[in-house]
C-alpha cells in the first residue's frame, strides 16, 4: 500500500512539519518532491487511514492534564470488541486496545483517561464502567507517576523501507 | 500564559490541518488573524513544550510492529533503568506506573524479530525481565484530544 515515496514522506515529516509559511514546499525538499506532490500524497494516505490524523499534537501534561490513568480489564474474549467499541466512543479515552493475557496478567482491554486530576479521572471512569456494564469485571486502575519519556512513534528510513 | 488564538490553534487543528500550500494562511483566514501572527503563535506553543509537533499520527501495525512492555524494578534502581531504557532509539513512551509492575514502555520495531532483538538486549541491559504487551485491536478513532483551557 505504500511505495517508496510514501515511506520516504513519512519519514520526513513525522517529527513534525516545520513552522513557515510554506512547510509542505520544505518537506518537499528533503525528499526531493514538489509540493502539489507531498500535498497529493499525504492526502491519499489519510484517506486510506495510513496516517490517522494530520495535525497539532499536544503535550497533554504541560497542558495541566496530569492525571493519566491506564485501566486494564479481563473480560471474556468474545466481549473484546464489542466494549472496546463503546469505550473508544467517550470523548475523555485517549486510547483503547485490545492485549494478549500474559501469566499472573489476566487482562486483556486496555483503556487511558487523560485527565486534570485523579478525582475527576476516577469519576469518568465510574461513568464508562457503568454505561458500558464493565462493573463484573476485574481491573486495575495504573495512574502513572513519572514521565521518563515521551515522544511520536519514530519509524526510521530501515522501518520505512523494510517490505 | 495561553491566548486565545494559542487555546484555539491547540483544540481546531488536531485533526484536518489543512492540506493546501499556505496552510498557515489557511487558519489565519479562518480566525481571521495574520498569517505571521499564526506562526509566531505556533512557535511559542513549541517553544514553552505545549505541543509535541504538528504532524500525522500513524496508527500502530501498519508500518513497523509496536508493543507495550511492562517490568517490575525496585524503586531505588527506577530511575537509572529507566534512563537506560530511554536511550533506545526504539523506545518512544515510558512511564512510571502505581503498581508492582511499574515502568511501562512502548517499544516500535521494524518486524517481530527486531522486537524481539530489542527487549532482550533490554533485559540483559537492565537485568529485569520484561513481560510484552503486543497490540491485538486498537478501537480507538483518533480525532484528537478536546482541552479545556480556561484554567491552564
Amino acid at each position: 500500500m505504500l511505495d517508496a515515496q510514501d515511506r520516504q514522506l513519512l519519514e520526513h515529516i513525522q517529527l513534525g512539519l516545520p513552522i513557515c509559511p510554506q512547510p509542505y514546499a520544505e518537506i518537499g525538499r528533503l525528499c526531493d518532491m514538489a509540493e502539489t506532490e507531498v500535498i497529493e500524497r499525504l492526502g491519499r494516505l489519510k484517506q486510506q487511514g495510513l496516517i490517522k490524523r494530520l495535525g497539532v499534537i499536544v503535550k497533554h501534561r504541560q497542558l495541566g492534564y496530569r492525571a493519566n490513568a491506564m485501566t486494564v480489564w479481563n473480560v471474556p474474549d468474545h466481549l473484546v470488541k464489542q466494549l472496546g467499541g463503546h469505550i473508544s466512543r467517550f470523548a475523555f479515552v485517549t486510547l483503547c486496545y485490545q492485549r494478549p493475557r500474559q501469566p499472573e496478567w489476566p487482562y486483556n482491554l486496555y483503556c487511558m483517561i487523560h485527565g486534570k486530576d485523579r478525582a475527576t479521572v476516577l469519576q469518568q471512569l465510574e461513568q464508562l464502567v457503568d454505561a458500558c456494564g464493565l462493573s463484573s469485571f476485574d481491573k486495575e486502575i495504573l495512574f502513572s507517576t513519572r514521565c521518563f519519556k515521551q515522544r511520536g512513534a519514530i519509524y526510521t528510513a530501515k522501518v520505512l523501507t523494510h517490505e | 500564559m495561553l491566548s486565545p488564538l494559542h487555546k484555539q490553534l491547540l483544540n481546531d487543528y488536531q485533526h484536518d490541518f489543512p492540506l493546501s500550500a499556505r496552510p498557515y494562511q489557511d487558519i489565519a483566514e479562518q480566525l481571521g488573524v495574520s498569517e505571521a501572527a499564526v506562526l509566531t503563535a505556533f512557535n511559542e506553543l513549541n517553544d514553552n513544550g505545549f505541543i509535541s509537533r504538528i504532524g500525522p499520527v500513524i496508527p500502530p501495525n501498519h508500518i513497523g510492529i509496536s508493543a507495550l512492555v511492562a517490568m517490575a524494578v525496585p524503586e531505588t534502581q527506577l530511575q537509572a533503568v529507566a534512563d537506560k531504557i530511554s536511550a533506545y532509539p526504539e523506545v518512544n513512551h515510558n512511564y512510571e506506573r502505581e503498581h508492582r509492575l511499574n515502568l511501562w514502555f512502548v517499544v516500535i520495531a521494524n518486524d517481530t524479530e527486531h522486537l524481539h532483538a530489542v527487549i532482550k538486549s533490554i533485559e540483559q541491559d537492565t537485568g529485569y525481565p520484561a513481560m510484552l504487551l503486543p497490540m491485538l485491536d486498537d478501537f480507538f478513532i483518533d480525532l484528537g484530544f478536546k482541552l479545556e483551557l480556561n484554567h491552564a
